[in-house]
């Protein structure tokens, strides 16, 4: 598949913008998958986090439709587990803060469920992932 | 005959510059200037809220707030009012509620976005400490809360500023009431007065003030008033 | 011997017995835990992105505060209890000690309190008894012994993650084993001891936390376990009171106990637990093994 030069140049300014925000070298990825092994919540997502590596490093935008981002509980075992030293937890909060930076929250904090019964420390935790 | 010249100042108005007597408050100044403060002014007296201003002085970049009522105009002043701050008020039946550590969460989630950048206690004209009483209502301290909230005029300010926004002086509100009704200690001198009302024993006097009229009214307060100042001398 | 210590919201309200055990049982030793004079919430996670640094600011202020009391105190040790609490001021902290840049701004940020020097040491109460105090000698001053409670000890994840702020090993991690071990309690080992329990996504995503309890319990009751032992008042949530969502997509579910740490180190030192503060009640698995 070709790609047009406009459409590279839109391509590594968002793996760039994603490496600035993570502070991670995205290239540094070399699909061993030990990250998609280990993660606790990877039953529920439409994107391994490899997967989610390897369409960064082609600039592939498609990664901020996937669900991946929001599954993930920030539980830091990709990031201990890696063999290269990527912390693939900030590359995961790094797509979440560039969507919820667009003034977009992932969910309506006004409609919570069963908000009764859930105590202040998983409000708090929940919306510092959730809503920007 | 010398002229007594009145010393004036500078201020701009929503960005157009007039002249003003020095000395005059921002309400004062505003008003010179010949504006009509329909909504942005009330009591007059730092209590009701209504004249939420925000400001520069010269040569500053930063926004400052006070109450244009209680705050002197001065040179170079950049200012403009916020006469309303549209933050919406959640529903809720005090009858029905407990104060639960959550509750006050139930209501108003925002408030667990707070990320301690105490905007609002800079933000704040009465000087309280606003984000204290966030940060007790986030611990379910509604005692605190209520509290640390009290002299609250609800100018709204904080809730114009901040980052994840709060609105404190409802939530605030919610505090209050379920302190008062839940939480504060009963006192025994209201219980026994309302037992009297509910009694009857006011319904004479009550329904004699009614029918009197308002020269007899008048002369009675008047007659009042001469025998406090006597007492007191 | 005087400690600066930072509650957090969940032991001053819904999980007061959190600290309420962990007051009794550090009374014991001898220590008293000084809360901090004011402290805000520290944000429950620890914000990721390399140019945040407004969400480190609560963080950043109660630090200030410890460092302040410290100074009163002739210390520089921050003690906590909560797991999140933990690992957020620790990670602030970290990020205070190695980012200056980072540090000068929040500091003329936070303009009415004075600057944060970077000399706080956030400490996790395990921690501190394993190094400053001694788990033999926990052990020598328990009034009674565990009777053989059979106990899982559950890390979840912000105990051992990430690296540089962990307090035990990541994938085996032995400071609880040894702890209860020593107290006289049966410790089981179980393969999901440093697994996610889920976390926030108990707000919005209940499901997934229903079947991380129940394979996490499950897990915990196939290799013998009548109770698990934590440290974090959102794991102890998911955990615990959770426990009625898994039963109603599983009606099978058997039930387990979860106590804090606190609660069991309470128990040893002959103290009475808060029975009904728990969801699934400890009473039947105490009396058990006559703890009772």
């Amino acid at each position: 598949m070709e790609l047009k030069e406009d459409e590279i140049a839109k391509r590594e300014e968002f793996t760039r913008r994603v490496e600035e925000l993570s502070g991670q070298n995205i290239f540094a990825c070399y699909q061993c998958g030990r990250c998609s092994a280990g993660c606790p919540m990877v039953s529920k997502m439409d994107a391994i986090p490899s997967m989610i590596m390897r369409l960064l490093q082609f600039g592939d935008m498609r990664v901020l439709e996937k669900n991946t981002c929001w599954v993930c509980a920030s539980c830091y075992t990709c990031d201990v587990r890696c063999p290269k030293g990527i912390d693939i937890a900030k590359v995961m909060e790094a797509l979440r803060q560039i969507k919820l930076r667009t003034n977009i929250n992932n969910i309506d904090i006004g409609k919570i469920e069963g908000i009764e019964e859930l105590p202040q420390i998983a409000l708090i935790a929940n919306f510092r992932k959730n809503t920007g | 005959m010398e002229e007594n010249k009145e010393k004036t100042i500078k201020v701009y108005i929503m960005g157009k510059e007039h002249q003003v007597p020095e000395g005059l408050t921002i309400m004062k100044a505003i008003e010179y200037a010949g504006y009509k403060l329909v909504r942005g002014a009330g009591c007059r007296a730092g209590f009701c809220g209504a004249c939420a201003t925000v400001y520069r002085k010269a040569n500053e970049y930063k926004l400052r707030v006070a109450l244009a009522c209680q705050t002197l105009a001065e040179d170079g002043m950049y200012l403009t009012e916020i006469p309303f701050v549209p933050a919406n008020k959640a529903k809720y039946e005090l009858e029905k509620i407990k104060p639960s550590p959550n509750i006050i969460l139930q209501y108003y989630p925002e408030v667990a976005r707070c990320v301690a950048c105490n905007t609002c206690t800079k933000s704040c004209p009465q000087d309280l400490k606003v984000m204290d009483y966030i940060q007790a209502m986030k611990r379910g301290d509604i005692a605190r809360a209520a509290e640390l909230s009290f002299d609250c005029v609800q100018c709204g300010l904080c809730a114009a500023r901040c980052p994840a926004e709060i609105v404190h002086y409802h939530a605030a509100q919610l505090a209050r009431r379920l302190y008062g009704k839940y939480l504060a200690k009963p006192s025994p001198n209201l219980e026994k007065r309302i037992k009297e009302i509910e009694e009857g024993k006011y319904d004479e006097e009550i329904k004699r003030l009614k029918s009197m009229g308002l020269e007899e009214m008048k002369k009675r307060y008047m007659e009042q008033q001469k025998n406090a100042e006597k007492e007191e001398a | 011997m005087d400690i600066p210590y930072f509650p957090g919201c969940s032991l001053k309200s819904n999980t007061r017995y959190f600290e309420d055990s962990a007051r009794e049982f550090f009374a014991e030793l001898g220590i008293n835990l000084v809360e901090l004079p004011e402290w805000n919430c520290c944000g429950t996670v620890y914000s990721l992105t390399t140019d945040d640094i407004m969400r480190h600011i609560a963080s950043v202020r109660n630090l200030v505060h410890a460092q302040e009391l410290g100074k009163k105190l002739g210390t520089n040790k921050l003690m906590t209890l909560c797991a999140m609490c933990y690992n957020t001021l620790a990670q602030v902290n970290a990020l205070a000690r190695s980012r200056p840049d980072d540090l000068k701004t929040a500091n003329e940020f936070i303009d009415d309190l004075p600057d944060y020097e970077a000399q706080v040491e956030v400490v996790h109460a395990l921690s501190f008894l394993n190094e400053n105090v001694s788990f033999e000698k926990v052990a020598k001053l328990a009034k009674r012994k565990l009777n053989g409670l059979r106990v899982a000890p559950y890390y979840g994840c912000l105990l051992v993650r990430p690296e540089h702020v962990k307090i035990d090993d990541r994938e085996k991690p032995a400071l609880m084993p040894k702890l209860f071990g020593l107290l006289g309690a049966t410790v089981v080992d179980f393969p999901y001891s440093v697994e996610c329990c889920g976390s926030y996504h108990t707000v919005n995503m209940k499901d997934v936390v229903v079947e991380k309890t129940r394979t996490i319990i499950g897990s915990a009751r196939e290799n013998g376990a009548d109770a698990i032992v934590l440290s974090c008042p959102l794991c102890e949530f998911n955990l615990d009171e959770r426990q009625k969502d898994v039963r109603m997509k599983y009606p099978g579910f058997e039930r387990m106990p979860v106590f804090y740490f606190t609660e069991l180190l309470a128990l040893a030192m002959g103290k009475k637990i808060n029975m009904g503060a728990h969801y699934v009640s400890p009473e039947n698995v105490l009396k058990k093994y006559g703890l009772v």
